[in-house]
């Protein structure tokens, strides 16, 4: 179907047609034209032309005002502060934003008050090319077609396409060395805890304070105390020693170990806990949670005192504490991992094993338990030696 | 066609405009000739006619928006360190002396304390970010609104909406670069989202990051793809776009002497070079002004970004918003078959519904014009009135986009609403599918009662606010004929589904197909405009309202005809009268 | 003017000068205030009455402010379906009174997803009074005194300096996932609301920390010792004393809130150019004298 602008219709009663449309009105044309007072009157002109120049002058005097500004005027915390805001920032965004506005009025009211503004019309042209035109390009490519002899050749066109074809392969072989995965990382541990399913918790490893890095006793909490919690290893212990060099976490093994590891740990009534598994991993009432949500990774540490339901502020997803992390709102789909709780000999709160789950969010390759068959898991491997620690069934 | 030619631009003659005594700029002008040719090519465009509304102006904000980006951008390049290497704070930053933070975090630190304008730049950058894509939006809401996008500009319509994409992603590497708390939170939402996928999501996600979230490789990785890959692509599809936008010429409304064949308006120098250009430093003024006047992204307050910590009110920026909000709605489905994990609760709300959604509106002109049938070359705009059905569908699909982008917000409409956040996501999560589906039915009905209305006042004329009684003590309400070139500005559009595009054969057995089906819903109820008779037979009506009132005529009838305020009746120009 | 005359005028009359009597006006009102100011028996200085009297006076005010709900010995209410009316307050300690009705939260106006505060019902010797009673009921977290709550009591700019940084840390880390960046406030469940911060007097920050109001977690000093407590409040004094570095904060609430200004100021504003841009200028009737 050829783009065709006129109608075929024919004319109806004398109106003329417009292109698709039928027939109603005719086409009055182009209104006539109302001159501005600047182009009639010369003293409206002159006083226009004084406005934009104006502007202009405006603009340069901001600009000058910049350049002053940026000289006289200090920045940063020491700098001087005009109307509670920092005055550098100010007086350089003021002047500039007024530089560049002033410049773009002036333009403006010089177009809209001195150019001339008489309308013009244009003819337009269908989008498409002539025919002739598309008969001399298909003749063109018919014949360079022919020539090459791409057409009768199929085994030099099938050779070239399938060479060709093949080259993408090195482009994205090559990006293979962009990470290592899952399960590399899990052979090799490059650092400690490594892969998705380990953190650096380990039996024995005590609970601390983060940002201070003190150990925690159970007699510290009251009851509705919520900390914020790392391993110590965190902050370069093991048993409340520094660690040696090659067993210290910085850089990037520290900050990913502290997306996993870190913990909240919450006092609450004994009687207040639901769970069987949550009481038995208990100490005193204490309990310890992953602090990475199970929906994508946001730290959590929200805790509504009076519910003990700890909401995520990224998507609002609400853990149940007394009740083994259970999801109770929100789009969060796996319950919070729990870490078991012990107490060490000089009586600070440990961990008994690692986060019997991977933390953080879901992942393809992960294996989802419930909560009762992840304990069974823990307990075969872990509740002998956790008793050292103190663990027992019914919790410390 | 008796277009009136007089007026055509004579430059765009044949003959070549001759160059008189060489002037300094001439002779400049014939060396470059010489060389490039420059004059066939400045024959046809130098003075190629652009028609004149301000409607046509949105697309710029988007355009200069982007050269506001990139003249900041390049500023803030000079010293933002894109590197998550570890190191300890000791700048002018007193509540951060001492703390780790990384490379990064400390050169935007740097950047807003000891670079003078410094953190005026990371504002403009930032804001004029925000005005981009919100440009871009509004831009794509008047073209899709008005028509532009049918044929020949479907084309264009696709190239805007990959630039609406890739804008919103660069926007998010933008303001991830400075790595602090607050997008930091981002990226891990992104690494979630990324491990969530099916198969792949590990593998993906590991090579993303270089390992384990958060590695050291994000920011540098994401520094490239904001600094140079999207520009890139994003610098080549505005040419195309320009191009396209050049070579077709632009739209306009339908009004006296404007047809289908003909653009009306102003050439592109002086007129439009010097709007657009005043408009370019309009739209840089006003974002300098913002960045120099309201504060965003105060990454000193957020502190660097730690994977143990987190703000309240933890937002993308707003044009993340929708798919944030996806993602708080969503209920917590997860499905696990033979010790693998379905992560439906993120893959569905971040993966596939944007993407299904994206490509909708990518494929709305070639949607649209299977159901019409039209292969027509448009170059008229519509009101949206006398598209329904488009029209509604836009508005729907805005009302689905604004519920998402509510539930984005959630939790601070529930602190400053005092609402409870559970209940809010509750009455979200029905909304997202009911008011979409109400926004339609209201936005169609409104728009065939506005196309009843222009019919009414094609056929009776308008209503002058003058209320006649006559001597029998009747009220009537005087209506005169539109002016001639309003009345012909609202017939100018097509009459009837036929007239656009055929139907379809009812398939063997009777049955319409389904775009048959489609496309009687989509023309139902329009109220199309009225024939030759009925416009003939209401003029004929109103010349004989007319003589019924002559009488009445030329009596002023304001209540000033008994003080000194009276004047002539003729002489007051009534509403609308031009 | 007319108004000053007929008050100043009078006492201008004998004067040599027309606002002298405006002068003397204000000198005799500033003496007035002063006199006042120095001679008034000071309302808030701390009571010097005996302790057991103190507790008799809160019982008393306890009685009829806080009993209906709280019970006639603290003990809590809870109604015959198992509702809570009012917690027990036995062992919620001084300091927990001295927050709760210092804000205008208790007495609670009406019952809610979250007690609002409001100006406070009692003054601050009916405050001591009552936080004395409920303190003799059990054991519990007494008033903070001045040094451990307040920042300017720190020994040098330097040490405040410090406070501020680990303040900083402890309260990214702890509290800003309620209360945001800035202290600005965030959502809770069901309505509730972790309140801003950056209004609040620095003891009741401090009673907050200790006690765990409504649905607050404690930090009790076993959880952020006290040096902490007053780092943190150091900090947030910081916050609200910082100048906007770079304008106006737009509520401190983040991207939602410069969304709605790039919307509404920036693209509002742009469009508002584009339709002035666009639009006809001035026309005049006139014709001109020769043809364009």
């Amino acid at each position: 179907m050829s783009s065709d602008l006129t109608s075929p219709e024919a004319a109806h009663d004398g109106h003329e047609l417009n292109a698709h449309t039928d027939a109603l009105l005719p086409n009055p044309g182009l209104e006539e034209h109302h001159w501005r007072p600047t182009d009639v009157d010369p003293k409206a002109e002159k006083r226009a032309e004084r406005q934009v120049a104006t502007f202009f002058a405006l603009s340069a005097i901001c600009t000058v005002l910049f350049v002053l500004s940026y000289i006289l005027v200090k920045g940063g915390p020491d700098g001087p502060v005009w109307l509670g805001w920092g005055a550098s920032n100010l007086a350089l965004g003021v002047t500039l934003g007024g530089a560049l506005l002033f410049i773009g009025i002036g333009v403006i009211q010089w177009a809209r008050k001195l150019m001339t503004d008489v309308e013009l019309v244009e003819v337009r042209h269908p989008a498409a090319s002539s025919e002739s035109d598309r008969a001399a390009t298909v003749a063109a490519l018919k014949s360079a077609l022919e020539e090459s002899g791409i057409g009768r050749r199929p085994l030099l066109r099938n050779s070239l396409i399938g060479s060709i074809a093949l080259l993408g392969v090195p482009a994205i072989v090559v990006l293979k060395d962009l990470g290592p995965t899952n399960h590399d990382v899990e052979q090799t541990q490059p650092y400690a805890g490594a892969g998705l399913e380990h953190t650096v918790w380990s039996r024995g490893m005590r609970v601390v304070r983060d940002v201070v890095g003190t150990p925690i006793r159970p007699s510290d909490l009251e009851i509705g105390d919520l900390v914020n919690a790392e391993p110590e290893l965190i902050f370069g212990k093991r048993d409340g020693e520094e660690v040696d060099e090659d067993e210290l976490l910085e850089g990037a093994p520290l900050q990913v170990a502290k997306s996993k590891a870190a913990t909240v740990l919450l006092r609450m009534d004994p009687d207040d806990i639901v769970s069987d598994v949550t009481r038995n991993w208990s100490v005193e009432g204490i309990v310890a949670y992953s602090k990475i949500c199970t929906h994508v990774g946001c730290p959590i540490s929200l805790n509504e005192r009076t519910t003990h339901h700890l909401l995520c502020p990224c998507h609002q997803s609400t853990f149940d504490l007394a009740d083994a992390g259970k999801v109770i709102f929100g789009p969060a789909g796996r319950h919070l991992p729990q870490l078991p709780l012990g107490v060490d000999e000089d009586g600070f709160l440990v961990a008994l094993s690692d986060y019997p789950e991977p933390v953080g969010p879901s992942y393809w390759e992960r294996n989802t338990y419930s909560v009762e068959d992840v304990f069974k898991g823990w307990a075969k491997s872990n509740a002998q030696a956790a008793e050292e620690y103190g663990y027992k069934e019914g919790g410390q | 066609m008796s277009v009136d030619t007089s007026k055509v631009a004579s430059s765009n003659g044949t003959t070549a405009a001759s160059t008189s005594a060489p002037t300094k700029a001439g002779a400049a002008a014939a060396w470059a000739d010489e060389r490039l040719g420059l004059a066939a090519v400045g024959k046809k465009n130098l003075r190629k006619i652009f028609p004149d509304h301000w409607s046509f102006m949105l697309g710029e904000i988007a355009l200069w928006s982007f050269v506001v980006l990139l003249i900041s951008g390049v500023f803030l390049t000079l010293w933002f360190k894109p590197s998550m290497g570890e190191l300890t704070y000791q700048g002018s930053y007193p509540p951060l002396r001492g703390i780790q933070m990384s490379e990064a975090y400390a050169s935007a630190l740097h950047i807003s304390f000891d670079v003078r304008g410094g953190l005026l730049m990371r504002q403009v950058h930032h804001w004029a970010a925000m005005l981009f894509i919100a440009g871009m939006m509004v831009h794509l809401l008047r073209v899709f609104f008005t028509g532009a996008h049918r044929k020949p500009r479907e084309l264009n319509w696709v190239i805007g909406s990959l630039l609406l994409i890739l804008g919103t992603i660069e926007g998010f590497t933008g303001y991830s670069l400075p790595d602090d708390l607050l997008s930091g939170t981002g990226i891990r939402s992104m690494n979630g989202f990324v491990q969530s996928i099916p198969i792949v999501g590990t593998y993906v996600d590991f090579l993303l990051f270089g390992g384990e979230f958060p590695g050291d490789s994000i920011i540098p990785r994401l520094y490239t793809v904001h600094v140079l890959l999207i520009p890139g692509i994003l610098l080549a599809l505005i040419a195309a776009h320009m191009l396209l936008l050049v070579y077709h010429k632009h739209t306009q409304w339908p009004g006296p002497g404007r047809e289908e064949t003909n653009v009306v308006g102003y050439p592109m120098l002086p007129n439009y070079i010097s709007k657009m250009t005043g408009f370019f430093f309009t739209v840089f003024g006003v974002t300098a002004l913002m960045g120099g006047l309201l504060s965003l992204n105060p990454v000193w307050k957020f502190g660097p970004y730690d994977p143990t910590k987190v703000t309240a009110g933890s937002q993308p920026d707003w044009y993340m918003g929708w798919p944030d909000g996806a993602l708080r709605l969503m209920p917590g489905w997860e499905s696990h078959f033979w010790g693998s994990t379905w992560s439906w609760n993120i893959f569905l709300p971040v993966i596939v519904m944007p993407g299904v959604l994206f490509t909708i509106v990518l494929l709305l002109p070639f949607i649209e014009s299977w159901i019409t049938g039209d292969k027509r070359e448009h170059h008229l705009l519509q009101r949206p009135r006398n598209a329904p059905t488009r029209t509604a569908t836009m508005v729907a699909l805005m009302t689905l986009y604004a519920m998402f982008w509510m539930a984005g917000g959630n939790d601070l409409i529930a602190i400053k609403l005092h609402a409870s956040i559970n209940q809010i996501s509750y009455a979200l999560r029905a909304l997202v599918f009911v008011a979409p589906v109400i926004a339609f039915i209201i936005t169609r009905r409104w728009c065939i009662a506005l196309q009843r209305h222009d019919n009414e006042t094609l056929l009776h004329g308008y209503e002058t606010g003058i209320i006649l009684r006559s001597p029998e003590g009747s009220y009537a309400e005087k209506h005169l004929p539109l002016p001639e070139e309003s009345a012909f500005t609202l017939t100018v559009r097509d009459r009837g589904a036929d007239e656009v595009g055929p139907d379809d054969e009812p398939k063997p057995g009777g049955k319409k197909t389904l775009r048959s089906r489609i496309r009687t819903l989509y023309y139902e109820d329009d109220a199309q405009k009225p024939t030759l008779e009925e416009l003939e037979e209401a003029h004929e009506h109103a010349e004989h309202e007319a003589h019924a009132l002559a009488a009445l005529e030329g009596h002023q009838a304001d209540g000033h005809q008994f003080d000194d305020h009276y004047h002539e009746a003729g002489e007051e120009p009534l509403r609308g009268g031009h | 003017m007319r108004f000053l005359n007929r008050s100043v005028g009078r006492l201008s009359r004998h004067r040599r000068r027309p606002l002298a009597g405006a002068v003397v006006l204000l000198l005799a009102l500033l003496v007035t205030g002063g006199l006042y100011a120095v001679l008034s028996p000071a309302s808030s200085a701390e009571d010097k009455a005996d302790q057991a009297d103190q507790v008799a006076k809160g019982r008393e005010l306890f009685l009829v402010s806080c009993s209906t709900c709280h019970g006639q010995n603290g003990e809590g209410l809870v109604t015959q379906k198992g509702k809570l009316l009012g917690p027990s307050l036995v062992g919620v300690g001084a300091a927990a009174v001295d927050f709760q009705v210092g804000t205008g939260r208790m007495p609670m106006a009406q019952p809610g997803a979250q007690v609002e505060t409001k100006r406070p019902t009692f003054d601050q010797d009916d405050i001591n009074a009552l936080a004395a009673y409920v303190g003799s009921l059990a054991p519990g977290p007494a008033i903070p005194d001045k040094n451990q709550y307040d920042p300017s009591t720190y020994s040098s700019d330097k040490e405040k300096e410090q406070a501020v940084t680990l303040g900083g840390q402890i309260f990214l880390t702890n509290c800003t996932a309620c209360h945001n960046f800035t202290g600005a406030g965030g959502a809770m469940p069901r309505g509730g609301h972790a309140p801003r911060l950056l209004d609040t007097d620095p003891k009741y920050i401090y009673e907050a920390m200790l006690t765990g109001p409504q649905s607050m977690d404690n930090f009790s000093d076993g959880n952020i010792s006290p040096e902490e407590k007053k780092a943190v409040i150091a900090y947030i004094e910081n916050m609200r004393e910082q100048p906007g570095y770079g304008g106006f904060s737009l509520g401190g609430l983040g991207p939602v809130s410069e969304g709605l200004f790039a919307w509404v100021a920036g693209i509002g504003v742009l469009i508002g150019f584009a339709v002035w841009i666009a639009a006809h200028t001035t026309r005049t009737n006139k014709k001109k004298g020769t043809a364009q």
